[in-house]
């Protein structure tokens, strides 16, 4: 034992010759930063060829910077390392660059919609309404179309988000046999309604019935697309929660109604919220059943039973329709506000799920 | 108030599966009864029929006559909640409400069965936990969370939980198959104690605790895979680990097979 150990501290000198051993566990290695390296030759190589075929599309540039890239990293590694190592790092390359493909669009939507959309976006644009404003004018705001989408998706919320609730516990801790099949199957039935056939089939019972449009059926119909997505996201939440818990309170003689409402459903309220923001941020998007259903209004109508209303991306679309530079500015405003929308909600969800998660601090 | 459990001619079934077969025994109040047996052979599927734990899993049934003081648990008009008021149960690995404080675990049976007094509550709360060798332990973070504690603690919060409810009859799964020795030697310690006030129904896969904690075994078989389990015997622990009256009890304690 005391002679092995000082082999290995006679073994651990540092060496001389960084060529390792044949046979040995280490083997050459590249630099830690030589992914960077070859971004950068990449790149370069990428640049100087477009530029000297003499193409005009970055487009271009980019595609052929990114499969140079995999092509340096392959072959340096190969050379350096070995065939397996450059395999790897061939695998992680790809994954890179298929991820900056995909952020690259997403970024440059974000940048645009703030750059274009700040020009406008101020404290008068959001207390203000159309009323009045004829589309050249560089004034008019977006308070009117704010207002019908708060009250529009806040019904729709109000009567979706309960329903899709109650209908996921089904779901999970009661449904079997065939009804709960058929429940299953018309959720995902739902789940692929194209907007306007919602907004369609709201306004035939309108025309049957004789109803006016108004903000409320608009929501109505922003009800039937939140529906499913607030069941779906449930009802994974639900299955979530570990069986054991559910057994451990029933074993403690407590009704499956209190288990439910008191364990169950608080273990999973996080991901439930979070499900509920998300389906929310969905249907705030929505246009095709606002146009059929709301109708859109200029005016500030701060009642959803009664007369149309607007709502913001209604107001994208109509004031982009109108084709002049002030309302271009306009609609990109709005797009701002209706992205922050969004944006604010999906922070608060991220919020409370992580306030109401299940604790694990000593 | 520790009650007696007479079982008669008990079959359980998963769907058209029969998991156990034609069981009869009875289990004294005011003592350890260990369950013992190869995995599969139903002690733990005859274990949750006694507070009708089994009917919760999808398809479960039982047919037969489980008597506590002669009052039939599946008998027309028995309402299973409150059968496992009752009868608590302990579960093989740890599971207290991740949502809960250690306080708030302890004290859901009673709050969300609707039967406590506020003033009350927390006087149980302590009662429990130091029925359940806890208290020192978690008295000055009652308000922290019960999953920060340690295997063996959650385990013993577990204990706690069942017997604030004061059930008459404790059922515990496999208790110590997920500890350490040291907690597995409080939980057993524990069990010595409550036996005073409880009739305890311990399943083990290990043979030395079950030598150690229980007053009297009973031993477990399945004829092969598939087939229905069946009570070998039952007698004194003892008896059972001297001089067991069935070859098959010999061989599996001996270690012969299983």
């Amino acid at each position: 034992m005391t002679h092995a150990t000082t082999t290995d501290i006679q073994d651990d000198r540092p060496r001389i010759a960084p060529e390792p051993a044949k046979g040995g566990l280490s083997s050459r290695t590249l630099p830690r930063w030589s992914p960077i390296g070859f971004a950068v030759v990449a790149i370069a190589l990428g640049v100087g060829i477009s530029l000297a075929a003499g193409w005009h599309s970055r487009i271009q540039w980019g595609l052929i910077s990114a499969l140079l890239f995999l092509a340096v990293s392959y072959v340096v590694t190969t050379v350096v390392e070995n065939q397996r190592q450059a395999k790897d790092r061939l695998a992680t390359s790809i994954v890179w660059v298929c991820f900056l493909i995909a952020v690259v669009p997403l970024a440059s939507l974000l940048w645009t919609t703030i750059v274009r959309g700040s020009e406008r976006l101020d404290g008068y644009f959001l207390t203000h309404s159309m009323a009045g404003v004829l589309g050249p004018e560089h004034s008019g705001g977006v308070y009117h179309a704010l207002i019908g989408t708060l009250e529009q998706v806040g019904i729709a919320t109000v009567i979706a988000a309960p329903l899709g609730l109650l209908t996921a516990v089904y779901l999970v801790e009661y449904g079997k046999g065939s009804l709960a099949k058929a429940v299953t199957f018309f959720v995902d039935v739902m789940t692929g309604i194209p907007s306007i056939v919602a907004g369609l089939f709201i306004l035939s019972i309108m025309l049957m019935a004789g109803i006016e449009p108004s903000g409320l059926m608009g929501a109505l119909a922003l009800t039937i697309l939140m529906l499913p997505v607030v069941v779906r996201s449930t009802e994974e939440m639900l299955k979530l929660v570990p069986n054991e818990l559910r057994e451990a309170s029933l074993a403690l003689g407590i009704p499956k109604w209190r288990t439910i409402l008191k364990v169950v459903l608080p273990t999973a309220i996080g991901g439930i919220t979070t499900g509920v923001m998300l389906a929310i941020a969905r249907i705030a998007g929505e246009t095709a059943p606002i146009m059929l259903l709301v109708f859109g209004s200029q005016l500030i109508n701060s009642n959803p039973f009664e007369g149309a209303q607007s709502s913001l991306p209604f107001y994208i679309y109509e004031q982009y329709k109108v084709g002049e530079v002030a309302s271009y500015d306009r609609a990109w405003a709005a797009a701002l506000v209706l992205i922050a929308f969004v944006m604010i909600l999906n922070l608060v969800a991220r919020g409370i799920a992580r306030w109401k998660a299940p604790k694990t601090g000593r | 108030m520790a009650k007696r459990i007479d079982i008669g001619g008990l079959n359980a079934y998963y769907g058209s599966h029969k998991a156990i077969e034609d069981i009869s025994m009875t289990v004294e109040p005011r003592s350890v009864t260990a369950f013992i047996g190869p995995s599969g052979c139903g002690k733990s599927t005859f274990l949750r029929t006694l507070n009708r734990m089994h009917e919760v899993t999808p398809g479960g049934r039982v047919e037969g006559k489980v008597l506590l003081d002669d009052e039939d648990l599946y008998g027309p008009g028995v309402d299973p909640v409150t059968v496992r008021r009752t009868v608590g149960m302990v579960f093989q690995r740890p599971n207290p409400f991740p949502t809960m404080s250690i306080f708030d675990n302890v004290a859901a049976g009673l709050r969300l069965n609707g039967s406590y007094r506020k003033n009350e509550l927390s006087d149980i709360v302590e009662k429990s936990l130091k029925g359940a060798n806890l208290w020192n332990e978690v008295k000055d973070r009652l308000n922290k969370p019960g999953s920060g504690l340690s295997g063996g603690q959650q385990q013993r919060l577990c204990i706690a939980r069942a017997i604030a409810v004061e059930p008459d009859v404790l059922l515990m799964d496999e208790p110590c198959s997920a500890l350490d020795p040291i907690s597995t030697l409080a939980i057993e310690d524990l069990i010595g104690e409550l036996k005073e006030r409880f009739t305890i129904v311990i399943v083990t896969h290990n043979m030395q605790q079950a030598a150690r904690v229980s007053d009297r075994t009973a031993f477990f078989n399945l004829s092969a895979v598939g087939k229905p389990g069946r009570l070998i015997e039952i007698d004194d622990t003892e008896r059972i680990f001297s001089n067991p009256s069935v070859q098959a009890t010999e061989d599996y304690i001996s270690g012969r097979f299983g």
